[in-house]
């Protein structure tokens, strides 16, 4: 019943305004699949494409081999929650949720168990004669999650549900939405801006930006090697240093100023004395005798590891960062520094990445952007 | 929508009925009424002559003037008791409020003629009062016919729309501003003034406009009350009902004159609301108070004095149908004998009120969901037209849509003069908009999810509405359906222009009884529909669950 879904070449357009210029993706048969990006990126547009309540402009979506560019958003057979649930409120939750079995003409005793089973699925059995208004936030969630699914539909379209949750709520529903995901295996679309969320839920993500797709893998994948600058630095944090490739005696090396570490990663079409962006999270720096000198600007202390916010040399910064960071993790770390303390870092060549001087492309070997 | 193909979908066809239900009754009499104001009567060529005609014989554009000079009037006295009312009102406690407010929205409801018919009755030329004082003290009161009597009637009528809507605006004034000001050293009259006036006055504006527009248009007062005192509407009606050859283009030049006035006001009242109210919330809205010292005994001397006068015609009109009468004067002893001659001999009337009041707001409620959906969710060039032509209601007097729409339709193929169906247009038009305006409303607050979840799930668009939208929008429609309903079988001054012998209803069978001195049946016909009014506001009450109105 669930289907993968093929986008190919779409384009959204209103009126003259270009949405999505021209994106294509596919997305497999039960996977997880999250689109990710900062507001404003298409990413709901994209999803709304697919539920059939934005039209296509060019290009063609698929439910596995069939158009479905021209089919009206109600003969889909589509689940969708919405960020604000849109429970219906004159409907009790056993309403609700029969509401889809009742459209598909469902003979009454089926639709009773299949009603009882997924209200027993996400846990709100108990609720099933109240009216929604006597639900919480995290309850009318579970509805909505339940109406999708029990019709049991071709694709599930999640729109930022978890956004009006509150943070501890967000994370118990998080977990919640992936074991039922799993247990039903339907085809999942979920649009999230919160990285973190995305992360911790997805099979695949696609980080979008003006409706491009920047980079498409695993949630591993995205975070450890970034395909370009935005991912690295919109996916967790990315301090981005200027630096140069340096090639001895077939030896690799980038070099910051006087500091240079040996790279074994480094894709072939490099060349001697290039201008590279290279990226390091604050937690791929360690202290060492040798390496880039930074001055401590300020300290946090979060209790499982400190945040220091450090100065380098100016030239050293790429972009408009204030200042790097490099985070220390207490269980290991018994030396704690104070502000304008000076250090000497050095990054973990194994973890660090290193791109174009651009930004736009990524030089460690076999970083994909559509995996 | 695909691809910019154009598709002929439901809202369409609705949308495109709706257009052309407007184009037949509303843009083409209204058309049809201007096209005639410059004609000439006799040769029929386009002329001036009607509006030099009105501007050059003193006793027309006397009545322009007076109807100005009484609207003015009414204002400012409307807004003196409104405005001090809601204040005092919302600032003490004061006691037997829930009363009092139901009382306020019963005399600004029921129809100003039963007021002007009730006046008349107690202080007219033969009056109770009239004689108490002329026989037993000896002293001659003024005449209560013309200015002073339209004056007085339509202020205790109208008043209400300024208390209303001062009391909405101080409801939303945040008791923190107040104790700021406070806390910076202002004494509490003087925050009245630096404070509290200046955040209503937008409101009070609007309110005041919106009486003025009222007093100006209102065709029953004056014609009971006002005898030589001319104004526009009965000046209108009178011209055009007095059948000299050639009146209709007189009649209707003048129409175009109080159109454009209204049309003026209603623009300028747009822009007050726009662009000078504020938006507040108010977390904390003022507590009333306990009085203090002789302001609680003015305050009180001062409300129950404005509530009593204003509900007086209507237990005048009460009191008055079960008395026994003898000609066109009331007798002492009690009696159903008004009630049994109504019955046998206007039954009709009632029966009429009702069937077309039902039709109509069958007719308000269909058209009210439908342009709100359409205008809401719907948005593009035809659907904003509707949704602007929906406020003509507001700036064509009753009188001139009853004219207009007569000019239009007193003839083949829209042969509609004589038939109920012209009246029922006109309590369509005129009365469409509150059941327009709280089903807007209420579809702002309905999430467009709803309709999207209800058609991921696999519902139709057009099943969705009528399955979820029309269903969560009920609320709404019915309470503005109610004063729909309200509004409509009192409705008085386009029906007075448009009934024939068979389709009177029970406020033009008042009126005619008033004008053959028949108080007697006009007292009971008038209970009765006094009658329905409160049971339909009380049932407005029970089912929006507060003792308010917005109007």
């Amino acid at each position: 019943m669930s289907v993968s879904i093929s986008i190919q070449n779409v384009v959204k357009k209103y009126d003259k305004t270009v949405i999505i210029p021209d994106l294509s993706l596919n997305i497999k048969n039960g996977e997880f699949f999250t689109l990710l990006g900062p507001s404003g990126c298409g990413k709901t547009t994209l999803l709304r494409m697919i539920a059939g309540f934005n039209s296509i402009e060019g290009g063609e979506i698929k439910f596995d081999d069939a158009v479905i560019n021209d089919i009206p958003a109600h003969k889909r057979n589509i689940g969708m929650v919405f960020q604000n649930y849109a429970i219906f409120p004159h409907m009790t939750v056993k309403e609700n949720v029969e509401y889809g079995l009742k459209l598909r003409k469902v003979p009454k005793d089926e639709m009773n168990k299949k009603v009882e089973d997924i209200l027993k699925v996400v846990k709100i059995d108990t609720y099933k004669d109240r009216l929604p208004e006597r639900l919480s936030g995290g309850q009318q969630q579970r509805v909505a999650l339940a109406r999708a699914i029990v019709i049991h539909p071709s694709v599930l379209l999640m729109d930022e549900p978890l956004s009006n949750l509150d943070a501890k709520l967000r994370i118990e529903m998080r977990s919640a939405i992936r074991d039922i995901q799993k247990e039903v295996g339907i085809t999942t679309v979920y649009v999230t801006h919160d990285q973190e969320e995305a992360l911790a839920i997805s099979d695949r993500i696609a980080v979008m930006k003006d409706g491009v797709i920047q980079q498409v893998g695993s949630p591993k994948q995205i975070y450890t090697r970034p395909s370009n600058v935005f991912v690295s630095t919109f996916i967790g944090s990315s301090n981005l240093l200027n630096a140069k490739i340096k090639i001895e005696s077939g030896k690799k090396y980038v070099c910051f100023d006087d500091f240079s570490v040996e790279m074994t990663n480094l894709s072939e079409d490099i060349k001697d004395n290039q201008k590279v962006i290279v990226s390091v999270r604050p937690e791929e720096f360690s202290l060492s005798d040798k390496g880039i000198k930074f001055k401590i600007k300020n300290s946090t202390f979060f209790g499982r590891y400190i945040n220091y916010e450090i100065l380098p040399n100016k030239d050293l910064i790429a972009g408009n960062q204030p200042y790097f960071e490099f985070t220390q993790d207490l269980g290991h770390v018994h030396d704690f520094f104070e502000a304008d303390d000076e250090l000497c870092l050095s990054p973990n060549p194994l973890k660090i990445n290193v791109f174009t001087e651009d930004g736009e492309k990524s030089l460690i070997r076999d970083v994909k952007e559509n995996e | 929508m695909n691809k910019g193909k154009f598709k002929f979908d439901f809202w369409t066809i609705v949308t495109i009925i709706i257009a052309l239900i407007f184009a037949v009754f509303l843009i083409y009499p209204l058309f049809a009424l201007f096209a005639s104001s410059f004609k000439d009567p006799v040769t029929g060529s386009f002329t001036l002559n009607n509006f030099a005609k009105f501007f050059h014989k003193k006793y027309y554009y006397k009545a322009l003037i007076n109807s100005f000079t009484v609207t003015i009037c009414v204002t400012a006295l409307s807004i003196l008791i409104g405005a001090p009312m809601a204040y005092i009102m919302n600032a003490y406690k004061v006691k037997g409020k829930g009363i009092l407010e139901i009382l306020i929205i019963i005399s600004m409801l029921s129809p100003p003629f039963i007021g002007a018919y009730s006046w008349v009755l107690l202080c007219g030329r033969s009056g109770v009062v009239t004689k108490f004082f002329a026989e037993k003290l000896n002293i001659h009161l003024p005449t209560i016919y013309g200015f002073l009597g339209i004056l007085i009637v339509l202020t205790l009528k109208l008043y209400p729309f300024i208390y209303l809507y001062v009391s909405g605006a101080l409801k939303k004034i945040d008791v923190s501003l107040s104790e700021a000001a406070e806390s910076l050293g202002c004494n509490p009259s003087k925050k009245v003034f630096t404070i509290v006036l200046p955040l209503i006055l937008p409101t009070l504006l609007a309110g005041g406009l919106l009486v003025f527009m009222n007093a100006l248009a209102d065709f029953g007062t004056p014609m009971l009350i006002g005898e030589g005192f001319n104004v526009m509407p009965v000046l209108i009606y009178s011209e055009f009902i007095s059948e000299v050859g050639g009146q209709a283009n007189f009649a209707a030049a003048m129409a175009a004159i109080m159109v454009f006035i209204t049309s003026l006001l209603f623009a300028g009242q747009k822009y007050i609301v726009n662009k000078k109210s504020f938006t507040m919330s108010s977390l904390r809205p003022m507590q009333p108070k306990e009085f203090k010292g002789m302001t609680g005994v003015f305050s009180y001397i001062f409300i129950y004095l404005i509530i009593i006068l204003s509900i007086i015609p209507q237990a005048t009109v009460i009191y008055t149908s079960f008395l026994n009468t003898r000609g066109s004067m009331f007798t002492s002893e009690f009696s159903l004998k008004s009630y049994r001659t109504v019955f046998s001999k206007l039954g009709q009337a009632i029966t009429n009120t009702y069937l077309y009041g039902l039709i109509a707001i069958a007719i308000i409620v269909f058209l009210g969901m439908f342009i709100a959906y359409i205008s809401t969710r719907k948005k593009n060039a035809v659907t904003s037209i509707i949704d602007a032509i929906t406020m003509f209601p507001y700036i064509i007097p009753g009188s001139v849509l009853g004219i207009t729409l007569l000019l239009a339709f007193n003839k083949k193929p829209l042969l509609l003069s004589g038939t109920f169906m012209i009246i029922v247009v006109a309590f369509v038009i005129r009365r469409l908009p509150y059941t327009l305006r709280s089903s807007a409303a209420i579809l702002y607050q309905i999430s467009e999810s709803m309709e999207e979840a209800s058609i991921s799930l696999g519902c139709s668009p057009v099943k969705t509405f009528f399955k979820i939208t029309a269903v969560m929008m009920l609320p709404g429609v019915f309470s503005g359906a109610i004063l729909s309903w309200i509004t409509v079988i009192n409705e008085l001054s386009a029906s007075v222009i448009l009934y024939t012998g068979n389709t009177r209803t029970m406020s033009v069978s008042i009126y005619t009884e008033v004008i053959r001195a028949s108080y007697g049946t006009a007292a009971a016909l008038s209970t009765i529909l006094t009658l329905t009014t409160i049971i339909s506001l009380l049932i407005f009450f029970k089912l929006s669950g507060k003792k308010e109105i917005s109007i």
